[in-house]
């Protein structure tokens, strides 16, 4: 079984009187260590597709298999652990904890998720962070750090738990093209090195370039990569 | 746990300003119950003093059914030889009772041979009294010094208001004219030896004489007594020492199968012990506008930060922090800002008690115009006082606690 697989799923929103039709029969299935990009404009339903599979919504229709767990089945508490012990999450604002220094945020998530050892803590977070290149910015607070090296400290972040699969998205919105792009290869980099799935969304032909395999997503819909604007660049997995 | 206090106070220092009124209100509150309960507590213990100490004592033993004529001054509700013998016995062989003083209350007319009024008086053992109610002498003018006995037989302690109405002076000859139990009349002449002054409560306006002029003016045949004051070793066990002597008393019924004695604290004897209820009332209000501050400042101050922290606790529960986490982080930051406030609070309070010690606060009680205030209070008060603080502070934390807990991360990442 593929790491993410999506048989038939829709989600519809209700929004007064009116139902958003956010997703429309998705059938979809995203390998292990593979890097994904979900493309398409916006309101497409780019931002839905990453909800369901971070187990942060539940669909409407259908079934989302999620390292062969059926994650649509998880109560509120469930998804929770799910989230913590499977999956890592890189947000477009960056979101990392004002009050926490970059250490400290990397090292949330042992803390106050896995309850590990100090000891096995130190040693996790010194590695992360050595390895997106944040280790000499460890004492800073996010309000002394650029948008590029915010994202790197959320990509450590996501990725300390070693978790199986990375959401992120729309992670280089907030960044200028050459740190976008730089954020995009320290993302694939670090897929290489922890054999980590990354999904991320974007918007952005410079970042797309990037991806491995591209869904194109549209009125709620994925096209067919035949008959999608972009491409699939399996050659370069 | 440290690390979610940690984040907590980081929080909290993350609005310092907002942070530093709130934290200020609470420790204002903290310290007006500190100050109010020291100064009042003081006041309270000092007036329990003087009424028990100069006048009333602690307990008193009657006949049953005196205190509820105690206005019509009735002799023939008086404790016998048999009578007092009995209580006597219960009393020395309880080890909490310190000392006990019979006194006969009586109504007589008092005349200077010019003019003639009615008087009450209370007949004591003058070296027993001393013994019951220390401070009775402290109320009390004389020629001279207090001397060594009270009074000596033939002498008589008239109320101030009585001897000024009447130009009564120390030293002066009276007449007292009393009726006995049968209603035949005697009269006797004594010197006035001292002058008493008014007290509150029924009891605190009457003069003084011996107990045997008193049996004597009053014909009684064989010692009577109306009242046995009493006084413990240790004030906090009065309610103690009350039941247990109530039950001994009990075992002695009258021929109408009923109790014989009856027995009654000063609280039950004293008006002043509606003041002392006052002021119990009083630090309780205290309590509770303290309590409604800490309530609205602190869920305030939390609600404010969970409307404020939205996206903050979606990437919480996002990145699968457990609601109960979530819950605990805010429960944290409301228990740090109310422990803060509640250790300066304590801090200045004490700091404030141990000032007005220094700079004593001074009042007048009746002829005691120096009195000198000095408040305390006790570990167990500020320990009290501060667990109720930190309980309020965690319940006000409650409802935006649980309300961040349940956050859907979808919603609140979406969050403006």
């Amino acid at each position: 079984m593929a790491l993410v697989q999506i048989e038939n799923v829709s989600k519809t929103y209700q929004t007064g009187e009116v139902q958003v039709k956010a997703l429309l029969d998705v059938n979809l299935s995203i390998d292990e260590a593979s890097f994904v990009a979900f493309v398409g404009p916006s309101g497409s339903g780019k931002t839905t597709m990453l909800n369901l599979i971070g187990c942060l919504d539940k669909p409407t229709k259908g079934k989302v298999f999620v390292c062969e767990e059926q994650v649509d089945a998880f109560d509120r508490r469930q998804r929770a652990a799910f989230r913590g012990s499977t999956l890592g999450f890189i947000f477009q604002a960056f979101n990392l904890f004002p009050v926490l220094t970059t250490y400290e945020n990397v090292e949330y998530p042992l803390v106050m998720i896995k309850n590990e050892s100090m000891s096995k803590r130190k040693e996790m977070v010194a590695k992360v962070l050595e390895s997106v290149g944040m280790l000499d910015q460890k004492y800073k607070f996010p309000d002394q750090l650029s948008g590029g090296q915010k994202q790197r400290v959320a990509v450590a972040r996501a990725l300390v738990t070693r978790p199986k699969l990375v959401m992120a998205d729309e992670p280089t919105a907030n960044l200028d093209k050459k740190s976008a792009v730089n954020v995009i290869r320290l993302m694939r980099t670090m897929r290489d090195e922890f054999k980590t799935t990354f999904i991320f969304s974007t918007h952005d032909p410079g970042v797309m370039e990037e991806a491995e395999v591209i869904h194109t997503l549209e009125d709620g819909k994925l096209l067919d990569p035949k008959n999608s604007p972009t491409f699939v660049q399996e050659e370069k997995k | 746990m440290i690390r979610i206090f940690q984040i907590a106070f980081r929080n909290l220092m993350r609005y310092k300003r907002r942070t530093l009124l709130t934290s200020l209100l609470i420790t204002l509150g903290l310290l007006m119950v500190i100050l109010f309960s020291g100064l009042a507590g003081s006041f309270k213990a000092m007036m329990v003093g003087q009424i028990t100490d100069s006048n009333l004592a602690q307990m008193q033993i009657h006949k049953k059914g005196y205190v509820s004529s105690i206005d019509t001054m009735p002799l023939n509700l008086t404790l016998d030889s048999k009578g007092y013998k009995n209580v006597e016995k219960i009393l020395k062989e309880n080890p909490d009772v310190q000392a006990y003083a019979p006194r006969i209350k009586l109504s007589a007319m008092l005349s200077n041979f010019t003019e003639t009024t009615n008087v009450r008086l209370n007949a004591i053992d003058p070296e027993k009294e001393i013994e019951v109610c220390p401070n009775v002498g402290e109320r009390m003018k004389f020629s001279s010094q207090v001397p060594d006995i009270l009074l000596k037989s033939g002498e008589i302690i008239i109320p101030e208001k009585l001897a000024a109405g009447m130009k009564i002076k120390i030293g002066d000859s009276v007449v007292l004219v009393a009726n006995n139990k049968d209603g035949s009349v005697n009269g006797l002449n004594f010197t006035v030896a001292g002058i008493i002054e008014s007290i509150l409560g029924p009891q605190g306006k009457e003069g003084y004489m011996h107990i045997k002029d008193a049996q004597s003016l009053l014909r009684m045949e064989k010692p009577e007594v109306i009242e046995i004051a009493l006084r413990i070793k240790k004030f906090d066990k009065l309610d103690m020492v009350y039941t247990d002597l109530k039950s001994s008393l009990a075992k002695f019924i009258n021929k109408k199968g009923r109790p014989a004695f009856e027995i009654h604290t000063w609280d039950e004897l004293s008006p002043f012990s509606n003041i002392a209820r006052m002021i119990d009332f009083m630090t309780i209000t205290m309590k509770l506008i303290m309590i409604a501050i800490v309530l609205i400042s602190i869920l305030n101050v939390m609600m404010m930060s969970v409307y404020e922290r939205v996206r903050e606790i979606g990437t919480m529960s996002a990145i699968g922090t457990a609601p109960g986490k979530i819950m605990g982080l805010f429960l944290a930051e409301g228990l740090s800002l109310g422990l803060i406030s509640a250790l300066a609070g304590n801090i200045i309070g004490v700091f404030g008690i141990y000032i007005l010690n220094i700079y004593k606060i001074r009042f007048a009680f009746g002829r005691m115009d120096n009195l000198l205030l000095s408040p305390t209070i006790s570990f167990f008060e500020l320990v009290w006082v501060s667990a109720i603080v930190l309980l309020v502070s965690v319940f006000a934390s409650l409802q935006p606690a649980y309300k961040a807990s349940k956050m859907e991360p979808v919603d609140a990442l979406g969050h403006v």
